[in-house]
């Protein structure tokens, strides 16, 4: 079987999954996103399948979509990373696919924007729609702050700050729910707390286990149905009133303090679930 | 394996480094990246964009 791995930046996570793959004796090799040239109409490469594990979400888009043009199967998909790559395309996909989520209101200019939060009522969360590990987020408490970000981010961010991504703010429990689904399973969960109302463990959000309920599990399985299926972190909110609520998807998942308090070898089903789809 | 941190200079001990990895500087904390294992040579690690993630 040939397995190759996509991938520039060495984390914890990607030597876990190596070890993994030495543990069940597969070669496997490491395609470096910073030295690859891909001739478009020639197909240079041959696996069985590809993990996609690159940093950077537009080199992991386009060389998605080029591969698996090539004919090679990816995990994940093209379709999935653009879509979780990208939180407009998510909730949108999320909401298509009647799966609970934040309110969420789009808006194209920051004067549109200005009644799409006061639609919602503060506080609201302003989010780039690229973008990850909790960065750049923005809870706006009052008018003030709202006019004064919004400001900001027309003057000072690329094109994409302009197109802004308004949630309502989910009054949550100081955690959120982090649960990882592989196929159509919810393998593992996590809770992340934190004194912040931003969660993310790359932020210092203490990552304690979550049992996975049926309800969570069904939950989890339907958001990562509803992006495109494979590999996912399912991030997930409590509300007092609705429940559970998806908030995002991750696709290139980062797991290092997950498999501790979880006990369960994330790598490991990872690397079991490529196998599947390699045969 | 060893080498010295670019930036402060600290020595800095790797069991099995990996080509691409990254590792902190135990004395000056900046981040490094492994640019090659025979022999150790570590960079400093690319900053920050704005796509990177999960």
């Amino acid at each position: 079987m040939r397995i190759g791995i996509l991938c520039s930046r060495i984390r914890v996570e990607e030597k876990m999954i190596f070890e993994a793959l030495d543990r069940r004796g597969l070669p496997y090799d490491l395609l470096d996103d910073r030295e690859l040239v891909l001739d478009m109409g020639c197909r240079s490469l041959e696996y069985d399948v590809i993990l996609e594990r690159c940093i950077n979400h537009s080199r992991a888009l386009y060389a998605l979509r080029i591969l698996e043009d090539w004919g090679l199967r990816c995990v994940n998909s093209y379709q999935v990373a653009d879509t979780c790559g990208n939180k407009l395309l998510t909730t949108s996909a999320l909401m298509r696919a009647r799966v609970p989520s934040p309110r969420t209101l789009i808006a194209f200019t920051p004067e549109s924007a200005l009644k799409a939060i006061e639609t919602l009522g503060y506080p609201v969360v302003l989010k780039p729609a690229i973008g990850s590990w909790g960065r750049l987020l923005s809870k706006i408490n009052d008018r003030e702050a709202a006019e004064a970000v919004l400001e900001h981010k027309e003057v000072l961010g690329t094109y994409h700050h302009s197109i802004f991504y308004i949630q309502e703010y989910i009054r949550k429990p100081q955690r959120d729910i982090r649960a990882f689904v592989i196929g159509d399973r919810t393998i593992a969960a996590i809770y992340r707390q934190s004194e912040h109302w931003i969660t993310n463990t790359a932020r210092g959000g203490i990552a304690s286990n979550c049992p996975i309920t049926p309800e969570l599990d069904e939950l989890c399985v339907r958001a990562a149905q509803a992006v495109g299926g494979g590999v996912l972190a399912v991030d997930v909110l409590e509300d007092a009133e609705r429940g559970f609520l998806v908030n995002e998807v991750n696709y290139t998942m980062e797991f290092r303090n997950s498999v501790g308090p979880t006990g369960v070898d994330i790598p490991g089903r990872i690397v079991d679930y490529l196998v599947e789809v390699a045969r | 394996m060893r080498a010295n941190c670019p930036e402060c200079d600290a020595e800095i001990e790797m069991k099995d480094p990996l080509k691409g990895e990254i590792v902190s500087c135990p004395e000056c904390g900046a981040e490094l990246e492994v640019i090659a294992t025979e022999p150790l040579t570590l960079e400093l690690a690319p900053e920050e964009e704005e796509d990177w993630g999960e």
